[in-house]
């Protein structure tokens, strides 16, 4: 039988060896398995609206992702609105905010008016996703199906021809809501 | 084989006997036709005709667009009056009435010594040259079948020309007739086998040759003993054809066998998988009315313009089933078959259980309508207003997809979607057999709808998102290189005067050997990523593979890595550029 202090030493030297061989195995997988990028940071991104509209005071969606990661405040994105905020609360854990700012109706497209343009490329610049077609001194003209809202091109447009009006419907096919149709009488029972 | 069946199911009243009374007749020719662009899934027909131009009977007046879409013809002779939006049936039957796209043509007139005095409508064909099917090959097939915009006419309107293809992606062992004609009042399929049987075993040996299937099997319900008989003697008559087994399979009578799954799994014992279609377990479904037009496209060149139709209900002196062209006005159908108006409640599309409710009367017959319901309100009446849930459990015994319909209601009416999802809500096939038998007349089946059209808008949006970021990527990406390269000509041209960059801007030759080192890494990268994005296209770009808008988005990625390779390249060259400067500034100044 050893003695008690061997017994104590003993138990020592196998924690530490157990310690230096985890630590080592740790470090290892941090080398050699270490992601690119923030993981979080991609996910929050695919949560937010994408407008790129810089409403969160952020130069676009990713940033303010970013800036999320790192403890900013989730209610601060008017285009995802209230869904946004609550997906964004599941995802990090945190509490659901009443939005800062004011509510999107609806999803908002940019239209030129296009007689009143005069060409300058100023809100083609300004289109964070090239939504805007166009040449200098000639009429600009908005690809409603990449714009994205984010009304960045109404500022810059020196003749203040660019309006935001509701988003048409992506379907040709406007769908009324199927009518209950009666049950049919002497209805026999299920068998 | 153990008993082949489906759970639940219901037994509805069936009314059929209303409509088989009176043989197949054809419809008059109708005066004016109004032909939507989309009476088929997919995207809506690209019109090819001109207001005022004259057309013939079967030529194409709008071509499809797309993969999945279908031609329209013209059903009557006579001068295209107006390409305009009119209210229509929806194609899927699903939603109801919409407003889309039409052409519409007047009918012409003939001389008048042709119909014996009486002022006869013309109908001039122009049809396509007939085939043989058994001697040409299968790519001449399926260019017909397209040409001649022949769709699934049970109900769902899906293109049958690349239905025909399934081949390039499944393999096939069974091709199944679905002519259970499951729902109350219809008999259209019926009365097709009836007069039409040679015809339509035809056309389904066509389709299995296409599809290369082994056997065909004819599903059909018990209740339709002339049809049977009519099977049966042609069966009984034809020689048989190789390698390909017909058999006939009778199935009890209960709503909703002809449900293409259940009757898959009715028929061959296999279940369809969740969210897959019946070619995943070898099996293709076709509608007896779809091997008919399609034969008739083949055969004799005929384009789809016409389609049996059912019209039935109390309100109608004289119910029955009638070859009709496409396009023609409801109320001449209706006129034909002795409506009694003042007796009209409610007017169906479709059977009573899946179909459409119609507002007008004035809408026009699509390539999808197979019945049309003309009911008095002792027929159908209205549907008592909803009642809490008892939580009976009558729904769940009743669903043959084996869902649980009362937690998919609570989760619908929580708007709790993804609960729904994970409750397989996807699966529901909206057979409206959990609303028929609920105690409480809760119409189960708009909640479940509302709920997936709202899961579909949200994932649309989130597509729509996906686009929008991988845009601004690579406009990001356009500017940083644009920036890059500005800075690398900057360079250049300070070089080029001999004047050393301002020395603030000017790294020690060790910095510079790192940040070299750096930029070459970074280049390879990007170029990996290139070559990467560049696979990932090719592999989706293949043909078959899902939408356009992947390729798209796909697209842009890849231009977005080519544009961050040639940054770094820009970045790389300006900064190896400063080196060599440097340098031989070094030997300038050595000697001395």
């Amino acid at each position: 039988m050893l003695d008690p202090l061997t017994d104590i030493l003993l138990a020592i030297a196998a924690l530490l060896g157990m310690a230096a061989v985890f630590g080592a195995l740790l470090g290892f997988a941090g080398r050699y398995f270490k992601v690119e990028g923030d993981p979080v940071v991609e996910r929050i991104d695919d949560l937010l609206p994408q407008t790129q509209c810089g409403q969160c005071g952020y130069p676009g969606c990713k940033p303010y992702a970013e800036a999320i990661s790192q403890g900013d405040e989730i209610n601060k994105c008017p285009p995802g609105g209230e869904a946004t905020i609550i997906a964004l609360a599941d995802l990090l854990g945190r509490d659901v905010k009443p939005l800062d700012g004011d509510t999107q109706a609806e999803p908002l497209v940019a239209y030129i008016r296009e007689d009143e343009c005069i060409g300058c490329t100023k809100c083609i610049q300004a289109c964070p996703v090239d939504a805007i077609l166009g040449a200098a001194k000639f009429m600009h003209t908005v690809i409603i199906d990449e714009c994205t809202g984010c009304d960045l091109c109404i500022e810059p447009c020196p003749v203040d021809c660019i309006d935001m009006l509701p988003r048409p419907r992506q379907d040709a096919l406007i769908v009324s809501d199927r009518q209950p149709i009666g049950h049919i009488s002497g209805a026999s029972v299920y068998g | 084989m153990a008993k082949a069946s489906f759970p639940g199911g219901i037994h509805p009243p069936e009314r059929k006997a209303l409509s088989t009374r009176a043989p197949l007749v054809r419809a008059p020719l109708p005066r004016r036709v109004m032909l939507p662009l989309t009476q088929h899934i997919g995207a809506p027909a690209e019109p090819l005709v001109n207001v005022g131009q004259r057309v013939r009977t079967g030529e194409v007046i709008a071509r499809a667009q797309g993969m999945i879409s279908a031609n329209v013809h013209a059903s009557i002779t006579g001068i295209v009056s107006a390409i305009e939006e009119h209210p229509v049936p929806h194609p899927s039957a699903a939603v109801g009435e919409c407003r889309a796209l039409c052409i519409v043509i007047d009918g012409e007139s003939g001389n008048a010594d042709e119909g014996h005095g009486e002022l006869k409508q013309k109908d001039e064909w122009l049809r396509m040259p007939p085939l043989d099917w058994r001697s040409s090959d299968d790519a001449t097939l399926i260019a017909r079948l397209r040409e001649s915009g022949v769709v699934g006419l049970g109900g769902a309107g899906f293109p049958s020309a690349v239905k025909a293809q399934v081949r390039q992606r499944h393999a096939i062992d069974t091709l199944i007739v679905n002519a259970a004609e499951c729902e109350p009042y219809i008999t259209a399929d019926d009365m097709a086998l009836r007069t039409y049987a040679n015809d339509i075993i035809e056309g389904a040996r066509l389709f299995a040759r296409l599809a290369g299937a082994e056997r065909i099997l004819v599903g059909i319900e018990d209740n339709k003993p002339e049809a049977i008989g009519a099977l049966r003697q042609v069966l009984k008559n034809q020689p048989d054809d190789g390698m390909l087994l017909v058999t006939l399979k009778e199935v009890a009578t209960r709503y909703p066998s002809g449900g293409e799954r259940q009757l898959v799994q009715l028929l061959t014992n296999r279940e369809v998988p969740s969210l897959g279609l019946p070619a995943d377990v070898g099996v293709l479904c076709h509608n007896p009315g779809t091997l008919l037009a399609a034969l008739r496209a083949v055969r004799d060149g005929e384009p789809l313009i016409s389609r049996i139709v059912t019209l039935t209900g109390e309100a109608l002196a004289r119910p029955g089933n009638v070859e009709a062209r496409i396009g023609t006005p409801m109320h001449e159908l209706l006129a034909f078959a002795g409506l009694q108006p003042e007796r009209l409640a409610k007017l169906i599309m479709g059977g009573p259980m899946m179909g459409v409710t119609l507002d007008s009367t004035a809408l026009p017959l699509v390539k999808t309508g197979n019945c049309l319901i003309a009911a008095t309100s002792e027929e159908l009446p209205p549907t008592p207003p909803e009642q809490p849930c008892i939580r009976c459990g009558a729904c769940e015994t009743a669903c043959p997809a084996s869902l649980l319909p009362q937690q998919l209601y609570w989760f619908s009416k929580g708007r709790e979607h993804d609960k729904a999802e994970l409750f397989n809500l996807f699966d529901c096939i909206e057979c409206e057999a959990c609303a028929y038998v609920c105690p409480s007349h809760i119409p189960l089946v708009q909640y479940y709808r509302a709920s997936k059209n709202e899961i579909h808008a949200r994932e649309h949006e989130a597509h729509r998102a996906e686009h929008a970021r991988h845009r601004f990527e690579f406009r990001q990406a356009r500017l940083a290189r644009e920036e890059a390269e500005k800075q690398a000509k900057r360079q250049a041209r300070s070089r080029q005067l001999k004047k050393p960059p301002p020395a603030t801007s000017q790294p020690a030759g060790d910095d510079l050997q790192a940040q070299i080192k750096k930029l070459r890494i970074a280049q390879a990268a990007a170029r990996a990523a290139v070559k990467k994005a560049e696979k990932t296209l090719a592999r989706v770009s293949e043909p078959g593979q899902s939408g356009a808008t992947d390729l798209d988005d796909l697209e842009t990625q890849l231009a977005t890595a080519r544009e961050n390779l040639q940054a770094t390249d820009a970045r790389l060259a300006a900064a190896q550029a400063q080196v060599q400067g440097t340098a031989t500034n070094d030997q300038d100044t050595q000697p001395r």
